[in-house]
């Protein structure tokens, strides 16, 4: 899979998104003998976006292989493989498909480490494309991010480059807690300005797209600004850091732009010193608007920001509607959504 | 005669009109009692398939109902585990002991030293001579009413009382409400309040067995109600996908509350009979009876490390009293079932067996349960210094924020903070221990 890479103009090794997250299996299957990579047509396909592509093959079928469509079985065969003492890495195929495995993410694999006194932990990592923008209708295309953060016990991770994307699995495998780790497939194969009727950029002309060979972390719980400004605070994760660097780029907005990587833990201090610095904050996501987490990073900068704000905290959404497919463009929080609040925010 | 609709004239046809069949017990309270419907086999009638016959063979025995102890209580016919007389009384012990430790339990609930107790009375052969036919290191993934394995195991009354009172020296820190044990070292996986979430578990772990190579199974408990839950069937699916080295069992009390099996669909088969469609093994096993579990128990155990593959055990049994001490079943089930029930009592059956062989004697059995009761009192005793559940003997305040994650997070280091702020408030002479 990596000689396949795309080698550019650019110095440095360059992956996409894909590539990178196949990578970071490749490693920590090689590096870990428990860990354990399973999920539907996972296997000797390599899964339906090519994530896995070459692990069965490198590890063999009793470390990577396919399950039947049972998301409850496949989180829970894997909580039960965490208490046997196993590393699981499961594939949900799509995050739409995550809600028959919910009880078991829920009350069982959030659950272990507290309910048996750290008896028993969950050490899994659960992958899951999410996120529109491929046309994939209401069933391919949805952002469940919040419901997990509610959720006390599990972490929730979301990469928006190669270069995080396999730092950061790479962490979630080796952390001792439950990860839920979102990837925004509207970016697998290139970074996406939010304009789709223009052609689509590779990743190979992203900075982000340099992937050092081998082992490394990205932590978990630590934001990254992606650009320091004066004018504004962004905040926002996975696909929507790309859409909002090129709306403030193409307004000329000097606004600092922070990609949190990690929404549970939160690294709030990193979010805190920016909005204090700039007062204003801008608060994006792809998901629906009421009880996203935008309405949780919004609390929090108002807790910790109120007499540093000088205008109101702008939240853009999708919204509260099923992802429809033929408007999908219609309802994905694009550069006019964004363009506005910004406009807002920059006559305040 | 009646006709249905007419798909070309769209006439509407004269059939009757549908009704929906809401299942209902044979008895509610008042009713006298009449098993005679219940098709029970005799002792002895059933073949014992080879242990690495294929799972189809087993099917009669998913229909029928293997035993052992006759009613001239002496073991008969090819599912005789030929115990030795030791071992059979240290298992009727073990049976005495779950029973003698469920009354006081359930005394202590109702003098207020606890919220909340569960008994297995009716049930112990289930759990017990099961725990007999498996291996020490060979994990359990129990539902709520399977004390017997700890138990069985020897794990120390003191620790599971300390569970049950919420106190200062419970391992689980006070966070588990009463009975959901958990107990690593002695392979006995944390119990969940969420039904049946526990039979994918054990079967993942059965897979990573096979995985590693292993020779160690996994056993898995539901009852017979939440076997109609989807995660029974999403075990069900991978044991037989990945001919996982697990022993399933489904305990069926008859009673899911009060719900009849009926509502797990016991109206139109057995649940061994849930085997047959998964194409593994399965086996209908009085659940009365602990030679039959043990027989039963051990044949799965032995097909499962010889890589043959997962088999569902139902233990056809019965509740003996209410689902909980939060439940009065007179509300909703008829008192004779208990004494009318045909499989009799585990324990009795197994006493009697033992005196049949003259190995046991009524004087013996006496001096056992008065033993047992001060065994039980000496536990409570010394568990009570521990404190019970309400009187601030708990684990320190902090702990409540502790193991959510292995790190404390910021936000939960902030709620902490919150909790201790309030509890001085009210208590001002309150240290945070």
């Amino acid at each position: 899979m990596t000689e396949a890479a795309p080698k550019t103009e650019a110095s440095g090794r360059r992956l996409n998104m894909i590539e990178a997250i196949n990578e970071a299996l490749h490693v920590m299957m090689a590096r870990d003998p428990d860990v354990v990579v399973f999920g539907e047509d996972v296997g000797y396909f390599g899964g339906v976006f090519r994530a896995t592509v070459g692990l069965q093959k490198a590890f063999g079928k009793h470390r990577v292989f396919d399950t039947p469509i049972n998301e409850c079985g496949i989180i829970g065969a894997a909580v039960g493989m965490g208490a046997y003492g196993l590393r699981p890495v499961p594939e949900i195929q799509f995050a739409d498909y995550i809600y028959p495995g919910l009880d078991q993410l829920i009350s069982e694999a959030a659950r272990l480490r507290y309910r048996s006194a750290g008896e028993f932990i969950a050490p899994i990592t659960v992958r899951s494309p999410f996120g529109g923008g491929i046309f994939g209708g209401q069933t391919h295309s949805q952002s469940p991010e919040a419901l997990f953060t509610h959720v006390a016990g599990l972490k929730t991770v979301i990469p928006c480059t190669p270069y995080d994307a396999k730092g950061l699995l790479i962490s979630a495998i080796e952390d001792d807690d439950p990860v839920i780790f979102f990837e925004p497939k509207r970016i697998y194969n290139g970074p996406f300005s939010g304009y789709y009727d223009k052609p689509v950029e590779p990743w190979a002309r992203h900075e982000g797209s340099e992937v050092p060979e081998g082992y490394y972390t990205v932590p978990l719980g630590k934001a990254r600004i992606v650009q320091e400004g004066e004018a504004m605070s962004v905040i926002a994760y996975g696909t929507m850091i790309h859409v909002a660097q090129a709306v403030c780029r193409e307004k000329g907005i000097d606004a600092e732009i922070i990609d949190l990587r990690t929404l549970v833990p939160l690294d709030i201090d990193t979010v805190e010193k920016s909005v204090k610095k700039t007062g204003k904050c801008l608060i994006i996501h792809e998901a629906t608007r009421t009880g996203g987490f935008g309405g949780e990073l919004s609390a929090l900068v108002q807790e910790r920001c109120f007499y540093h704000l000088e205008a109101p905290i702008e939240r853009v959404t999708g919204f509260d509607t099923p992802y429809p497919h033929s408007l999908e463009w219609a309802y994905f929080p694009g550069p006019v959504r964004i363009g506005e609040a910004v406009d807002r925010l920059m006559k305040a | 005669m009646a006709q249905g609709p007419d798909p070309a004239s769209g006439a509407r046809g004269n059939l009757p009109p549908l009704s929906l069949h809401v299942p209902e017990p044979n008895f509610r309270p008042g009713d006298p009692v009449d098993y005679s419907f219940l098709d029970i086999p005799p002792a002895g009638a059933l073949p014992r398939p080879d242990e690495t016959c294929p799972a189809t063979e087993t099917a009669p025995l998913c229909s029928g109902m293997v035993r052992v102890l006759g009613d001239d209580h002496l073991a008969t016919g090819p599912w005789d585990p030929k115990l030795d007389p030791e071992t059979l009384r240290r298992m009727l012990r073990a049976m005495a002991l779950t029973r003698a430790f469920d009354d006081r339990m359930y005394r202590g609930q109702r003098q207020g030293k606890t919220s909340f107790y569960m008994k297995c009375t009716g049930e112990e052969a289930t759990s017990i001579a099961s725990t007999f036919a498996i291996a020490a290191d060979d994990m359990v993934f129990p539902s709520y009413r399977q004390q017997g394995v700890l138990i069985a195991r020897g794990y120390p009354l003191v620790e599971m009382i300390n569970q049950i009172y919420s106190n200062k020296a419970d391992k689980l820190k006070g966070r588990q409400l009463p009975i959901m044990y958990s107990c690593r070292d002695h392979n006995f996986f944390t119990i969940s309040g969420n039904l049946a979430t526990q039979y994918p578990q054990a079967v993942g772990w059965a897979m990573a067995s096979a995985i590693k190579g292993d020779s160690r199974i996994a056993t898995a408990w539901v009852g017979e109600g939440s076997s109609a839950e989807g995660d029974f069937h999403a075990a069900m699916t991978f044991a037989a996908v990945y001919n996982a080295p697990c022993v399933l069992n489904v305990v069926n009390n008859q009673w899911a509350i009060s719900s009849f099996s009926g509502f797990a669909g016991a109206e139109r088969s057995t649940f061994a009979n849930r085997a047959v469609g998964y194409g593994i093994a399965g086996i209908r096993v009085d659940g009365n009876d602990a030679l039959a579990v043990y027989a039963a128990t051990r044949w799965a155990a032995n097909r499962a490390r010889a890589n043959g593959g997962p088999t569902l055990i139902e233990h056809f049994t019965y509740r003996a009293e209410g689902h909980s001490t939060s439940d009065d079943p007179s509300a909703y089930r008829s008192a004779q079932e208990r004494d009318e029930w045909p499989l009799g009592d585990p324990i009795m059956r197994l006493k009697r067996h033992l005196i049949a062989l003259g190995e046991w004697s009524v004087e013996q059995h006496r001096a056992m349960d008065a033993e047992l009761v001060d065994l039980v009192k000496a536990a409570t005793k010394e568990a009570e210094k521990n404190g019970i559940l309400g009187h601030g003997l708990h684990h320190p305040f902090h702990t409540m924020f502790e193991d959510v994650y292995k790190e404390l997070p910021w936000h939960l280091e902030e709620q902490a903070e919150q909790a201790i702020r309030e509890r001085q408030i009210k208590w001002p002479e309150w240290k945070p221990e």
